[in-house]
């Protein structure tokens, strides 16, 4: 006699045991402290805070232990939590101008005021992979710092008025897409946000497709800043501007070349990306794609999938992504006989319109 | 830490109200919403989670069901979710509910004045796999031109005779909005007509929320010489011995011997409860 499956409940209560005994693993080896997280997987925290919109490097390691790993189960983690917290205001707008600079590389000029500054990178690391443990060697300060205030790349070319001027005082106050839905056509503050929350992943691919002939956008990585910005709100009761801390961000502006159109001169047109933490490979992404995107506002010709906003922005964000791929795995066994019984129907059909018309299926095996 | 009552901010909950009042004046228009990450994930419910919290009061009883089922494990995990952040009393069973969360179906037994149907929905737009872009089909539905959706009804009929579309069946609400019923087999379709029940549709994903009021006009397209048809089956249920129901198929035994019963698991239990008594 067949019984209806009951216990799900019971089911979801066992399940979650499982999971915690897997996440912890062999209890004789110490529980990751998340100190160690925060400090020697810098970079998965930043790519967490930077996916999950939140910067906050202790909560991220959480979200990435929590996740044994899993940095797209990390970043749902941390925005789950992230949609509960009340907004106490707005900062003013980041002067990343400002940024205290521990690398800046320009792929446009052999030397730049300031200098090229590699800073802790694994570019030129030439990846063997280390099996001696080994103490990092001390490292020495530079006989001269750097200076404070680094020039930034693209102001030179402004100068010369090769590249297109950005008025930031005539932006308009972004819209925040967490509280409001995505609308089409987005400006390009939307655009950017979203862009800033999308999967590195998706933007790695879409950049590289405009890199390839689809949507051949002539990139030059203008400048690529990383360092510490001052983060300043203006509180009402204070009516004056104080500071409250600082992140670490990263920042690409891309150049690229334009022949003019929609009224615009030929110049150099911008690609922007800017990345919480140490983001490089993301902001790069999303510079290129940034770019793509303007494709409308330029008259440039569309046929590109990145150049595609409703494509782009629709499918970036790795939560709703992944959240709809695979809720395939839950029961749709409802539609699926919905889907039988048609079928049934329609194959019956079929076996009934061959067996009427022998002389078709005869036709092919004539001398 | 604590979280508030249903889980949402009160801010949240009446933005969400304030768009569901919105849905329920324009029958079966979708209105773009601020949906919420919620902490279950994108395409497991999140617009009718998000709608439960925006209704959810001390005093309701609450149903989840999922393909009809209330021991499903989605439906399980949602009904212990609100349970959890609201301490709401829970049932199973459809006539002691205020509000019920479902998943793919309509419940067999009928609705009453006093409830609420929350679909969850993971494509509220009908147009969109015929057009992929949602400015076109703002457009489209702004001038009621549903031309697309007749001609793909038109061509199943050329090609195969029938309308091959077997669930997720669209619906026109109020002679005017074609609308999503949700992915519930078109089995349930009619139940949507002149229900006494307010039914509300919660896409968290694609954040749109819409809804069909009680006793609302909701009619199934279809043409006058292929009228509209809902699934039958040749047996019963095997358990309760329904002719009427909507029926899973399942299989059991490695020949592939197939029973039939009923998908509505609290509509079957409670008849072989009465036909024991």
């Amino acid at each position: 006699m067949y019984v209806a499956v009951k216990g799900g409940e019971q089911a979801i209560a066992r399940s979650l045991e499982l999971l915690a005994e897997a996440r912890r693993g062999d209890t004789a080896v110490p529980e990751l402290e998340l100190a160690q997280i925060r400090e020697q997987l810098r970079l998965g925290v930043a790519r967490v805070m930077q996916e999950g919109s939140l910067y906050d490097e202790e909560l991220a390691a959480l979200a990435i232990r929590q996740a044994a790993g899993d940095m797209l189960e990390a970043i749902f983690l941390l925005r789950a939590y992230r949609t509960t917290l009340p907004r106490f205001g707005y900062t003013q707008p980041l002067d990343t101008t400002a940024m205290r600079v521990r690398r800046r590389v320009s792929g446009t000029f052999k030397d730049i005021p300031g200098g090229q500054v590699l800073g802790p990178t694994y570019d030129y690391t030439q990846r063997l992979l280390e099996f001696d443990t080994t103490t990092p060697a001390v490292v020495k300060s530079a006989e001269t710092p750097l200076p404070s205030n680094m020039p930034r790349v693209l102001d030179l070319l402004d100068a010369e008025a090769l590249i297109e001027r950005i008025d930031a005082g005539s932006d308009p106050e972004p819209m925040d897409l967490t509280r409001e839905p995505l609308m089409f056509p987005a400006d390009r503050a939307t655009r950017l946000q979203n862009l800033a929350r999308g999967d590195e992943g998706f933007l790695l691919s879409m950049a590289y497709s405009t890199q390839r002939g689809y949507a051949e956008s002539h990139p030059f990585a203008g400048e690529i800043r990383m360092g510490e910005v001052d983060v300043v709100v203006c509180p009402e009761e204070l009516g004056f501007a104080i500071e409250i801390g600082a992140v670490t961000l990263t920042e690409c502006q891309m150049i690229n070349q334009f022949h003019g159109g929609n009224g615009v001169p030929p110049q150099f047109t911008r690609g922007y990306g800017l990345s919480m933490g140490e983001g490089e490979r993301k902001a790069m992404s999303m510079a290129l794609v940034d770019r793509a995107l303007r494709c409308d506002e330029l008259a440039e010709p569309s046929y590109a999938p990145a150049q595609n906003q409703e494509f782009v922005l629709s499918h970036s964000d790795s939560v709703e992504a992944s959240g709809f791929v695979q809720h395939l795995k839950l029961p749709h066994y409802v539609d699926f006989q919905a889907e039988l019984s048609l079928l049934r129907t329609l194959a019956a059909q079929h076996a009934t319109d061959t067996d009427e018309q022998p002389l078709s299926a005869a036709g092919g095996q004539r001398p | 830490m604590t979280y508030n009552f249903a889980f949402l901010d009160e801010d949240t909950k009446r933005m969400l109200r304030r768009s569901l009042l919105k849905a329920v004046a324009i029958p079966g228009y979708q209105v773009p919403f601020g949906s919420r990450e919620m902490p279950l994930p994108y395409g497991w419910g999140t617009g009718g989670i998000q709608v439960t919290a925006a209704l959810l009061g001390p005093d309701d009883v609450l149903k989840v069901i999922d393909q009809g089922a209330d021991d499903t494990t989605n439906a399980v995990n949602i009904r212990r979710f609100f349970a959890r952040v609201a301490g709401v009393a829970t049932t199973e069973h459809t006539a002691e509910a205020t509000l019920i969360q479902t998943r793919h179906r309509i419940p067999e037994t009928s609705l009453r004045e006093d409830q609420i149907l929350v679909f969850q929905v993971p494509e509220p737009e009908p147009l969109r796999t015929l057009e992929p872009r949602e400015a076109e089909t703002r457009t489209l539905h702004a001038l009621a031109d549903y031309g697309l959706m007749h001609v793909k009804l038109y061509e199943d009929i050329a090609q195969y005779g029938h309308i091959a579309t077997s669930y997720d069946y669209p619906v026109l609400v109020d002679g005017r909005f074609l609308t999503s019923p949700s992915p519930i087999p078109k089995f349930d379709n009619p139940k949507l007509d002149r229900s006494p029940a307010l039914m509300l549709f919660g896409a968290g994903r694609e954040k749109r929320l819409y809804a069909i009021p009680p006793y609302t006009h909701v009619e199934s397209l279809a043409f006058d010489d292929h009228p509209f048809e809902i699934q039958c089956w040749e047996h019963r249920c095997e358990l309760c011995g329904s002719g009427e129901s909507y029926l899973d198929e399942v299989v059991v035994d490695d020949q592939g011997t197939r029973m039939f019963v009923c998908s509505d698991t609290d509509f079957c239990g409670s008849r072989r409860t009465e036909a024991q008594a």
